[in-house]
């Protein structure tokens, strides 16, 4: 009864939020084509796509840790499926020629090539196919050991990659896949994803999950299938891992068996878990603030003058450091930015009128 | 003619070296509500987590409505018909009031994922009847005015009442409470029961109810089973149990008004 007050709407209506963030948005499109245009400055583009690529990878490890509540590490496994099958089925054929030196690639795909977005949605595909089979045991099994066993699989999935030589072209990777991560493909991708995860979450099914994590027993007995609904979600967001996995590959022009070790995924947890386990929102603006900061703090791992102090430089302190910041953000913000909570125009428009509260506090005194 | 809706029959659950619930045989017919009761540990919570499906029985069957449910899926029986609320109040403890008794209409839904993600017409008016019954519901159990508030920071009795809600919005036919009065106040717990015996009435249930605060077992069952130490020891009318030397034995020295 105290409480009453609070749930009295404040700030813009539903209506006015979708035409802002909408309005937000086709602000940033406009931004990011003037930028491509007048930025020579390949590196910001570069990293500005990075951007854009883990949005999508953040929001497929979200639905699954952080909407559903199942700790799955197995995220680097379905990157890897879903890059390889966009580098196999993008790289030109005399280029596939050249590169298998070991072994020729497997029949079809040595001349089988297809356009950019199909070659995407097959990766994404068949990563959603690993889940399926991976998920078939895992998705029994509860917390510490559904994470063990999911980053187990996501090794094996990078250890067939390895001695697959014939498909994978095994230790020595894919080079020469053509550069179609472009602004336009990178963004448009973490906008649909976006959008994507925004209806299903805030769907019955969404609920459901949401349900699920809360509390397993209470949701199956109120009739919801447990195993076909993380099924659902795991499948759902290892697509999407798979479609980012393509992106990146893409991105990159060279993939290895070695890029998809476990520290891709925690890298992509870090971004979930800054941002908030199921927090939309938290997500996006995370996977900004994480891989521009990563970016930033590159400096760390080159030569340091601190005074008297000087090195010539440690690879991986810039990691270091990165892991500390994670540490003291679990320790202090248990939740991360947004929690399960999404950044709305009317708490925008609350901390305004908040900050207008204080400055005009500060007059009177 | 009386049917039939619950009928458990010979049923044992044992964990381990443990019998907790030794061959109980018990039925509920149509809009009947019948009390499970008896001293702490006696295996009535164990007894509803063999009817709803959380334990499997060692030996024995469980029907509803005529139909086996025996071993069956938890959330398959509660598709049939099945609806509980819990001892040790599991609401979905993060999300709101509303959001609580929505989720629970979701095994009724008939669009599937893609359906629902994309937005169809069917998807939007199942959804829209979907917050049309939770209104009714949660205005019935006088709930309305809290639906914004996060469900864990409700006094105790309102979780109570939500569970109940909840329950009720699986639309179920047979509804299953496990002491639903535990930690209310004697004023509470009779406004409770004017409400459980309202919500048989208005959506045609059958009841069966684990309750400790005996005035409100005596007051609004049809019929009681007591269990002692997994056995039924008795069944009967509130007046021939409160005169049934067997249970004032099991219950000497218990105080039955402990939440
Ligand atoms: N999953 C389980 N594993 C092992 N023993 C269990 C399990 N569930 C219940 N028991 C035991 O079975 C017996 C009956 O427990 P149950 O919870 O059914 O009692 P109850 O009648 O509901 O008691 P209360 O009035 O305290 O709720 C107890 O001895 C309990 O410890
Ligand atoms: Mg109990």
């Amino acid at each position: 009864m105290a409480k009453m007050a609070s749930k009295t709407k404040q700030g813009p209506g539903a209506v006015v939020s979708v035409a802002l963030t909408a309005a937000l948005l086709a602000l940033m499109a406009l931004l990011l084509w003037r930028m491509q245009a007048g930025i020579k400055d390949v590196y910001i583009m570069k990293i500005t796509r990075l951007c854009a690529i883990n949005i999508t990878l953040a929001l497929a490890m979200n639905l699954i840790n952080g909407f559903t509540g199942i700790f799955s590490l197995g995220h680097a496994g379905f990157m890897a499926v879903g890059a390889y099958a966009t580098a196999l089925l993008t790289i030109p054929a005399s280029n596939k020629a050249m590169m298998f030196m070991i072994a020729p690639l497997v029949k079809p795909l040595d001349t089988l090539t297809l356009p950019f977005p199909a070659a995407l949605i097959t990766g994404g595909l068949l990563a959603a196919l690993a889940a399926y089979l991976i998920g078939m045991p895992c998705l029994r099994l509860r917390g510490d050991y559904l994470a063990i066993a999911t980053l187990g699989f996501s090794e094996i999935i990078r250890v067939l990659i390895m001695n697959a030589q014939p498909l994978t072209n095994g230790a020595m990777g894919l080079r020469s896949i053509p550069a179609n991560a472009t602004v336009a493909w990178t963004y448009g991708v973490a906008l649909f994803t976006i959008v994507f995860m925004a209806l299903l979450t805030t769907s019955s099914y969404g609920r459901a999950l949401k349900a699920i994590r809360d509390d397993e027993i209470a949701a199956e007995s109120m009739g919801v299938p447990l195993f076909n609904h993380k099924m659902l979600s795991f499948m759902l967001s290892a697509f999407f891992a798979g479609v980012g996995g393509g992106l990146l590959a893409a991105y990159n022009g060279t993939i290895g068996q070695d890029m998809f070790r476990v520290t891709m995924t925690y890298n992509i947890l870090m971004i979930v878990v800054m941002g908030g386990m199921g927090s939309i929102s938290g997500s996006v603006i995370s996977a900004f603030v994480v891989t521009i900061g990563q970016e930033w703090l590159r400096f760390l791992d080159g030569p340091i003058t601190v005074g008297r102090f000087h090195t010539d430089g440690v690879v991986g302190l810039r990691m270091v450091v990165f892991a500390a910041l994670l540490l003291i953000i679990i320790v202090f913000f248990r939740n991360g930015l947004f929690g399960t909570k999404e950044a709305t125009w009317s708490g925008v428009w609350r901390s305004f009128g908040k900050l207008r509260g204080l400055g005009k506090r500060g007059e009177a005194a | 003619m009386t049917r039939k809706v619950l009928e458990v029959n010979n049923v044992t659950m044992q964990f381990g070296g443990l019998i907790a619930v030794n061959n109980l045989t018990m039925s509920a017919d149509y809009q009947e509500i019948v009390a499970l009761i008896g001293p702490n540990g006696a295996g009535k919570t164990t007894a509803f987590n063999m009817i709803t499906g959380v334990y499997r029985p060692t030996v024995g069957h469980v029907a509803l409505n005529k139909e086996n449910i025996t071993g069956m899926r938890p959330d398959r029986i509660a598709q049939r018909g099945m609806a509980r609320t819990f001892q040790n109040i599991r609401l979905f403890k993060a999300l709101t009031v509303l959001d609580n008794v929505v989720i629970a209409q979701h095994l009724r839904l008939k669009s599937n994922w893609l359906a629902s993600t994309l937005r169809l017409p069917r998807y939007n008016a199942e959804n829209r009847l979907m917050y049309e019954r939770a209104e009714e519901l949660l205005t019935y159990m006088g709930l309305w005015d809290v639906r914004g508030e996060i469900s864990s920071s409700l006094p105790y009795g309102a979780q109570r009442k939500l569970e109940i809600a909840r329950a009720l919005a699986t639309q179920p036919t047979m509804l299953l409470l496990d002491e639903p009065a535990a930690g209310m106040n004697p004023a509470e717990s009779r406004e409770l029961t004017g409400l459980i015996q309202g919500v048989r009435d208005h959506f045609k249930l059958t009841i069966l109810l684990i309750e400790h605060h005996m005035d409100v077992v005596m007051d609004i069952s049809d019929r009681i089973y007591v269990l002692d130490y997994g056995n039924l020891i008795a069944v009967g009318s509130p007046a021939e149990i409160q005169a049934n030397d067997a249970v004032i034995q099991a219950y000497l020295g218990v105080d039955e008004d402990e939440a």
